[in-house]
């Protein structure tokens, strides 16, 4: 029993981290109705950029972490949104998915080529030890992912739904039209959806590099675990990216501990197959309806 | 007049570029300068280039100096094989690298049938159990290095079983294919066996395994990168048991990036700028300074592969590409010979390496020499 409470939780703090990307995926979508397939590479880049900045500028962390994370919410927020978003969008929604796909290259080799082919190390706030849970040793480290990646993920719950802001963001991605005609600024919703979507990434960047290391190519397995929590979950809900995120770290830890760890890759994309066969909408997602 | 001799100066210039051409030595070396492979192919190169700004400075090989070229294999065995066609094409003089067993597999035989010296930096058993004339490790095999590792385990750590965790390519299956016969016949019980991904970034799910299979000790072969991940996760999840490695799990790049899940780590180590060999100490100084950074056993590697090209072609008083691989097999560097050998190495006719190695443990964040082992065939 204790040995499965430590896979569980080991499984629930990956998890999480999945689901904050699996939510920028759901905000994309939302806004744009497009995938960013860069959003592997939105997390592995700010703990890049904190480093780059230690070292460029000899701060120390706390000031490397303020410079590198407002440069990546400036840069993949703002930048992100009026630079490739806004003049690919006009063309449809395919050229964007394939500006992405440019962005995520663009990303992971000038992350290696500006900065380091090698992993590199990111400091942790939070102290490697663990405590006894019911007889199992759990890190502190992935309760500390834990709580911090649900305290975001609730509030982010509570601006879509409990404030004014959100209450407007949320009228844009359900209908910009008609949100334009009650006087809702659309443009500026949309903006704050993608520096929100770069806050995940920030958040769940800095949570996760001290135990996966800084590394350019980390984006890959992130994005690609990320993008099948979304589809599992139901792309079209936050909820929905939030019970995928869980659901597929949870697979992950249990078959590397009960199948086999040389089958782990394997087992989500199974998971991910099997909820395309059964529910093509995800578990929590809802049908759309397209006119032609 | 003036515009004469302008003229006779730039055809001077112009007719010497050729000779200048003719009087340089291609070397290509083909290596992982990025994905997985990263940490050991930059070593690799670093190593690589050191060597040879050393004998260029220093009138060449046979008065000529080396061109060196390195290509990117981003740990793909496709790309590896690519690149050592590619420098065969373009005429290298022998090849250097990769590092990694699998794109070493993967590549060997395009050398071999080009009759050219490959000399790599991989430690897989099975390299060189393919006759290939042509391959030359700078390492030595797993072959040598496990039944020492499986004697440390019996009689210092007095270890009754171990758990296995090893990295799911040539090098780990390598790896685990030759200690746990080692282990079995020095009577230690297997007590739970982990195969782990290349490239793999969560080691929380197998560092509890291990954990609960709670064997006496804990033996760990895997790449450096992902030994810093599991000797972080090991930490995460509490392991206490001894964790004991070959050279990968104790070089500097894994204490870096492990930080204090580093300290305690103990194993058998190849090559090492901690060993009490005052050449080592001396490359070591002589890296740190150009580089900036501290090297592992592949800086090492890399660069005895270019003294060891030296070597023969200064043997054979020629340079004749066949020649170096029919030189080097069989023989026995000197460091009175060649200095940049930095110790004794005899080179077996399969292309394996006899010579001595090193026991170490990571004290404070340093990777301390605590005994040295002769070579196998004194």
């Amino acid at each position: 029993m204790a040995e499965f409470i430590a896979y569980l939780i080991a499984g629930i703090a990956t998890g999480a981290i999945y689901a904050l990307a699996a939510i920028g995926f759901t905000l994309v979508w939302q806004t744009s109705q497009t995938i960013n397939f860069a959003q592997g590479e939105f997390v592995m880049l700010p703990a890049v950029l904190v480093l780059l900045a230690i070292k460029l500028f000899g701060a120390p962390i706390w000031l490397g972490a303020l410079i590198g994370i407002a440069a990546f919410l400036l840069v993949f927020g703002v930048g992100f949104k009026l630079t490739v978003v806004d003049p690919m969008i006009k063309h449809g929604v395919l050229p964007l998915a394939i500006a992405t796909m440019a962005l995520s290259i663009i990303m992971k080799e000038g992350a290696k080529d500006g900065f380091s082919a090698e992993a590199q190390n990111f400091p942790s706030f939070v102290p490697s030890q663990t405590i006894s849970v019911f007889g199992a040793s759990i890190s502190l480290q992935h309760l500390a992912i834990i709580a911090v990646a649900f305290a975001v993920i609730w509030a982010l719950q509570w601006f879509v739904g409990g404030t004014r802001l959100g209450r407007q963001m949320q009228a844009t991605a359900q209908n910009p039209t008609v949100a334009r005609i009650l006087g809702i600024p659309v443009e500026r919703m949309v903006l704050l959806t993608f520096v929100i979507n770069a806050a995940l990434a920030v958040v769940a960047s800095v949570l996760i590099s001290p135990i996966y290391l800084a590394k350019f190519s980390n984006g890959e397995v992130i994005g690609l675990f990320a993008f099948i929590a979304a589809i599992v979950g139901g792309f079209n809900q936050v909820r929905g990216a939030l019970v995928g995120g869980l659901i597929v770290g949870i697979v992950d830890s249990m078959a590397a501990a009960y199948i086999s760890t040389q089958y782990r890759l394997a087992v989500p994309l199974v998971l991910l197959v099997v909820v395309i066969l059964l529910k093509p909408e995800g578990l929590m997602g809802r049908k759309e309806e397209r006119r032609v | 007049m003036t515009s004469h001799w302008i003229i006779a100066a730039t055809l001077t210039a112009g007719l010497s570029v050729p000779a200048l051409a003719q009087d340089k030595v291609k070397l290509v070396d083909v290596v992982e300068l990025s994905g997985a492979g990263a940490t050991s192919g930059t070593n690799w190169k670093s190593g690589i280039d050191l060597a040879v700004a050393e004998i260029n400075a220093k009138g060449g090989i046979l008065g000529k100096q080396i061109e060196i070229v390195h290509y990117d294999t981003q740990s793909n065995p496709g790309n590896t094989r690519a690149a050592v066609q590619r420098a065969i094409d373009e005429g290298t003089y022998a090849v250097l690298g990769p590092v990694f067993s699998g794109p070493i597999g993967a590549s060997m035989q395009i050398a071999q049938r080009a009759e050219i010296a490959q000399i790599v930096g991989g430690e897989a058993a099975g390299l060189t159990k393919q006759g290939n004339q042509y391959l030359f490790r700078t390492s030595l095999s797993q072959t040598a290095a496990m039944p020492k590792i499986a004697n440390y385990l019996k009689n210092t750590v007095k270890a009754g079983s171990v758990a296995v965790v090893w990295v799911n390519n040539d090098f780990g299956k390598g790896g685990r294919d030759a200690i746990i016969p080692e282990l079995e016949k020095a009577g230690i019980k297997v007590a739970v066996d982990v195969a782990t991904e290349q490239g793999q970034a969560d080691f929380a799910a197998d560092a509890i395994k291990i954990k609960n299979a709670n064997a006496d000790a804990v033996f760990v072969y895997l790449n450096e990168e992902e030994s810093a991940r599991f000797l972080r996760a090991a930490k995460q999840q509490g392991i206490t048991k001894p964790l004991i490695g070959e050279t990968t799990l104790l070089g500097s790049k894994v204490i870096e990036l492990a930080g204090e899940a580093a300290n305690g780590v103990k194993g058998h180590v190849g090559l090492s700028i901690e060993a009490p060999i005052p050449a080592f100490q001396e490359f070591g100084k002589k890296f740190i300074a150009k580089f900036n950074y501290t090297p592992d056993h592949n800086g090492l590697k890399g660069y005895m592969a270019v003294y060891m090209v030296k070597w023969a072609t200064e043997k054979q008083k020629k340079f004749d590409k066949k020649g170096v691989a029919d030189t080097l097999r069989g023989a026995t560097i000197k460091p009175s010979e060649e200095p940049g050998i930095l110790m004794e190495t005899t080179i077996e006719q399969n292309g394996d390496l006899d010579r001595e190695s090193f026991l170490a443990e990571v004290i404070n964040g340093k990777q301390v020499i605590t005994a040295t082992l002769p070579k196998l065939k004194p």
